[in-house]
């Protein structure tokens, strides 16, 4: 898959997914134009972490689960058959809710990927470790610890340091699914800050609880309830003037 | 049981309409010193500034507090907005209706001759024009807001009219220049009432539709 400018960088179309019988997304149809972020807004099981792990795939590992409608990366449908789900992977990376680096020092935490994915020992060195811990904004504060443990981090860093995994494997697409919720505010900021330096070079699906985060951090924001997408506007526009009155209703907590 | 959200939301509409109250009331008790050069109501008006200005901090406060507290979205955060915005707006109407007692105190030293016509004309179409951006507000009425808006023209018509022809008098009768230059200052003020009318209906179109207004030409209401 070739990055191709005349595709947005994710888009899906009628995507439907059914755990069994119980529907998880209904008709989402979604784009997400390159170097932008966009914040997935939406009540707990709304269908948002389905969403995210529609784009890289991950829902394929659910039992019982069923996917209809077309998920497109560049404009190439990642469910055709053909497409290498770890070529898929290595393009979209993902950042989980909970920081889960791995029982190892820092250093090979960021190697791990490109490593698993068969980089040769030469390419993983010490200037491959320095740019994807500067582009998460962690660099400095690590400099000097990388073969510490990277349990030793603070949750801030543990997360960032996931951000940097993750880019290690040079995606083009990163999909974060919550990725400050247990974060302290200054974590938070160092996160958010990380996510608005990488819009130049990636593009960014961020699902989040918090309306300020989308506010501080996305372009466009997305309203999901119960699997469907109810709005989507620039994050702004969505915030203060929505159109839909369920939107409205969700964001100013009048639901119920 | 009341969330402490819709509580904290209705003690600043409260403020404000106590406010756009106190400065209705203001601006009744001017017109009759403007007709009868009332001293002791001349300085009830200027008295009640002190208390329309701590409706204004009130209103600052509670607005910056709600923000704070509440992190309001949608239509909560633009009724805050609108708010803290209004206020100042009222604040200056007070402000206005003040002028016009202390320029009316200032010209009794001698005896209190009634203005023309026109400037309590001018004053009672203001008046008018803050009653029902009060009622736009408290009803939510974007084409009340508009209406409001419309009738700022012919408010300033009346005051340039009204300004050419004192003028014309000030050059006949050069003896009569003070309370004839009054008359121009408390004309102007009262246009001014309703320019501070006409930005506080801006406001309310942007509470109610959500798109900005000002600084541009009055768009349509949808039944035109």
């Amino acid at each position: 898959m070739v990055p191709s400018s005349d595709h947005p960088a994710v888009e899906t179309r009628g995507l439907t997914v059914y755990y069994g019988d119980r529907p998880g997304l209904l008709d989402v149809s979604l784009a997400v134009p390159r170097h932008r972020i966009v914040a997935i807004i939406g009540p707990s099981g709304c269908g948002k972490t389905t969403f995210l792990r529609c784009i890289n795939r991950l829902n394929d590992e659910i039992r019982g689960v069923r996917i209809e409608g077309r998920v497109l990366v560049d404009g190439v449908d990642v469910y055709r058959s053909g497409v290498q789900l770890e070529a898929l992977r290595k393009r979209v990376g993902m950042v989980f809710q909970k920081s889960n680096p791995f029982p190892m020092s820092i250093r090979d935490n960021v190697t791990f990927g490109p490593r698993m994915a068969g980089v040769p020992e030469r390419e993983l060195g010490a200037e491959m470790v320095e740019r994807s811990l500067r582009l998460a904004g962690l660099w400095d504060e690590v400099r000097d610890l990388l073969d510490r443990s990277a349990l030793d981090l603070s949750g801030g860093q543990q997360q960032r340091l996931c951000v940097a995994r993750a880019l290690a494997n040079q995606p083009d697409i990163l999909l974060l699914d919550e990725p400050a919720s247990a974060l302290d505010p200054i974590s938070t900021a160092k996160v958010e800050e990380t996510l608005l330096q990488l819009k130049e070079r990636y593009t960014i699906v961020v699902v989040t609880h918090n309306l300020q985060q989308a506010a501080r951090i996305a372009d466009d924001t997305a309203f999901l309830m119960d699997g469907r997408l109810v709005e989507v506007a620039s994050t702004t526009t969505l915030l203060t003037n929505p159109k839909e009155r369920l939107t409205e209703a969700y964001i100013t907590g009048r639901f119920g | 049981m009341q969330r402490i959200f819709d509580t904290d939301l209705d003690a600043i509409k409260q403020e404000l309409l106590t406010m756009a109250g106190l400065a209705e009331k203001s601006l009744d008790d001017v017109a009759k010193v403007l007709t009868t050069g009332d001293p002791e109501l001349a300085r009830s008006v200027i008295e009640r500034d002190d208390r329309i200005d701590r409706c204004e901090l009130t209103i600052d406060r509670l607005g910056t507090e709600f923000i704070v507290r509440h992190h309001p979205m949608a239509g909560d955060l633009r009724f805050i907005i609108t708010a803290i915005k209004i206020a100042p707006r009222l604040e200056r109407i007070g402000d206005n209706a003040v002028n016009i007692a202390r320029y009316v105190l200032d010209i009794t030293t001698g005896p209190w001759s009634s203005p023309v016509s026109e400037v309590p004309r001018i004053l009672a179409q203001a008046r008018a024009m803050v009653t029902d951006v009060v009622k736009a507000f408290v009803s939510r009425d974007a084409d009340k807001a508009r209406e409001v808006i419309r009738r700022d023209d012919q408010v300033d018509r009346l005051y340039w009219d009204l300004f050419r022809a004192l003028l014309e008098r000030i050059r006949t009768d050069p003896d009569a220049v003070h309370s004839l230059i009054t008359q121009v200052l408390v004309a102007r003020f009262a246009e001014r009432i309703g320019d501070q009318a006409t930005n506080i209906a801006e406001e309310i179109i942007y509470l109610v539709e959500g798109a900005p207004v000002k600084h541009s030409p009055l768009p349509p209401t949808g039944n035109e």
